[in-house]
């Protein structure tokens, strides 16, 4: 059940797409992200599906894996969804008793629907194809600039890599808290509503000590290391452009261009 | 009475770059009773397989059978099953929550919908069967030492008195006083209530001294399954699969070849006492 959630979980395996510098996978998604919402038409969101369909092919990443991830959201999606279709005011296309469902709500919903599903892809694909450490080291760098308007930019993305890095330590520890419980019989599948919120104090509260715990244990190490912040810290991989990365950025930017002129400017 | 495993393979993560194997053809019989000790290398799949006897986890391929029926069955009840197949978790902070003991001992039976009395007269005998003193009943289960923790998780599955316990690794991060009285009281529960006992353990020692069966487990395959006597006779083997025999039946071997006539086939230190006193003719 909780293997189910991929999102922010990293996939190994080797692919080009692995291989990018994780700056350049930042920018991409960014970009990504972007152009889903700077589309106008059905022929933009043709393009973006085909250019993410591409990246998974080329990740390497199971799809099946991919869209696991998608259950977790499958609640969201069905709600923005609904909320769009029938709320949307305009030319009446299916209408009964109070409720009417009009050609502009059909449309957003489906747009809307085809938006969600793909942005959630897109970043997940990049967090599967990025370890944690990779990902806060190109965010760090990318972020370097507002170093001068006095943004703690090394100690949000220390935060951020030792959020990311306990994801996957914590999940399973959940798991193993469940089947502890379980196995006293605790049962957190059926009932209602609030017998399911109250059987999940038996795995909240184990799940919260350990976290704390795991916290205090990893200052601790810290602490025994010196660590004092980032200034002057230096690292031992540096991020360095190859020549792919200069490749990757320039597809990059082949796609925005081709979603802005087919999406957006060309067809209205 | 028995939990019966028939060609139970067990696949993790199936079908994704990462799937390995934890379990591989493994059929075993566990009859009523019987104290038995599951010993194996980290990774060799004693916990999956623990985890199979209660339905915890379904097999990839084969079957369990419980009371000669099939525990993965749809409308087989998995709640009746795991109060009468009983696992303690290796650490004790997974399953504690509550206030204090004696609330969380009663988590176990309340799950199976009995009256308040009962839940709490169960709750009352387990813990005292575990020797558990009445001054803790009240306090926080996280303000207790690692063994008294590891007291109130063991009461945790007594409660719901199950005709099978199965301990995983119960005296891990313990002193040398607070494992001898894990495996003690475990051993008492074993004569005293006539259940059936599971220990999982990488410890030869830990196991030599108190079951009557030996399961080896090596890279998800049963390595051996035979008397410990029989099983430790093996060491050689065993030396390869990075387990060993108790340090006593070493000593025996080297006695031996240093010319006393002993048996070689010792493995608790009781014995070995009795058999150099005899080879030393007193």
């Amino acid at each position: 059940m909780l293997r189910d959630i991929t999102l922010g979980q990293y996939y190994r395996t080797e692919s080009v797409i692995h291989a990018l510098d994780p700056r350049v996978k930042i920018v991409g998604t960014f970009s990504f992200i972007i152009s889903l919402f700077l589309v106008k038409n059905f022929i933009g969101y043709v393009i973006a599906g085909l250019f993410l369909v591409i990246c998974i092919k080329l990740s390497n990443v199971p799809p099946k894996f991919i869209f696991r991830g998608m259950k977790a959201i499958f609640f969201l999606l069905m709600i923005t969804m609904v909320f769009n279709l029938f709320l949307t005011p305009g030319e009446p296309l299916v209408s009964f008793w109070k409720i009417q469902i009009t050609g502009e709500g059909l449309k957003l919903a489906i747009m809307m629907g085809v938006r969600l599903v793909f942005l959630i892809t897109g970043s997940s694909l990049m967090t599967l194809t990025t370890t944690p450490n990779n990902l806060t080291d190109g965010l760090e760098d990318l972020l370097k600039p507002l170093k001068k308007v006095r943004v703690p930019v090394h100690e949000i993305s220390m935060m951020m890599s030792i959020a990311l890095r306990f994801i996957p330590i914590l999940m399973e520890e959940t798991d193993k808290i469940m089947k502890a419980q379980m196995a006293r019989g605790a049962d957190f599948e059926s009932g209602s509503i609030m017998n399911r919120a109250k059987s999940l104090v038996p795995l909240l509260v184990p799940l919260f000590i350990s976290a704390f715990r795991r916290a205090n244990d990893l200052a601790m190490a810290m602490e025994a290391r010196c660590y004092r912040g980032g200034e002057g810290r230096t690292k031992m991989k540096p991020l360095v452009y190859k020549r792919m990365d200069v490749y990757g950025l320039a597809i990059i930017f082949g796609y925005v261009v081709c979603c802005l002129v087919f999406g957006r400017i060309l067809f209205r | 009475m028995s939990i019966i495993l028939n060609h139970v393979n067990y696949i993790y993560d199936e079908d994704t770059a990462m799937a390995s194997a934890a379990l591989v053809d493994v059929s075993l019989k566990i009859p009523d009773g019987q104290f038995i000790g599951l010993i194996g290398h980290t990774g060799s799949g004693k916990s999956t397989l623990i985890q199979h006897m209660n339905g915890l986890v379904k097999p990839s391929s084969g079957q369990v059978f419980f009371n000669n029926e099939d525990i993965n069955d749809k409308d087989y009840d998995k709640k009746k099953l795991r109060a009468k197949v009983g696992l303690v978790f290796q650490y004790p902070e997974h399953q504690l929550f509550e206030s204090d003991c004696f609330k969380d001992v009663c988590f176990g039976p309340r799950n199976l919908g009995l009256p308040q009395k009962e839940v709490e007269l169960r709750a009352y005998e387990a813990l005292k069967q575990v020797g558990f003193d009445d001054d803790y009943f009240y306090q926080s289960p996280f303000d207790l030492s690692g063994g008294q923790k590891r007291r109130v998780a063991i009461a945790g599955v007594l409660a719901m008195k199950p005709q099978v316990l199965i301990l995983d690794e119960p005296t891990a991060g313990l002193d040398p006083k607070g494992r001898e009285d894990i495996l003690n009281l475990i051993s008492d529960l074993h004569k005293t209530m006539g259940i059936t006992i599971i220990l999982v353990s990488h410890s030869m020692e830990d196991v030599a001294d108190y079951v009557e069966r030996i399961i080896v487990m090596n890279k998800g395959r049963v390595a051996f399954d035979a008397e410990p006597r029989e099983v430790f006779s093996h060491y050689k083997e065993l030396e390869e699969i990075g387990l060993a025999a108790p340090q006593v039946t070493y000593c025996m071997q080297e006695l031996k070849a240093a010319g006393f006539d002993v048996r070689t086939d010792i493995t608790t230190l009781e014995e070995a006492k009795n058999e150099i006193l005899k080879a030393l003719g007193k």
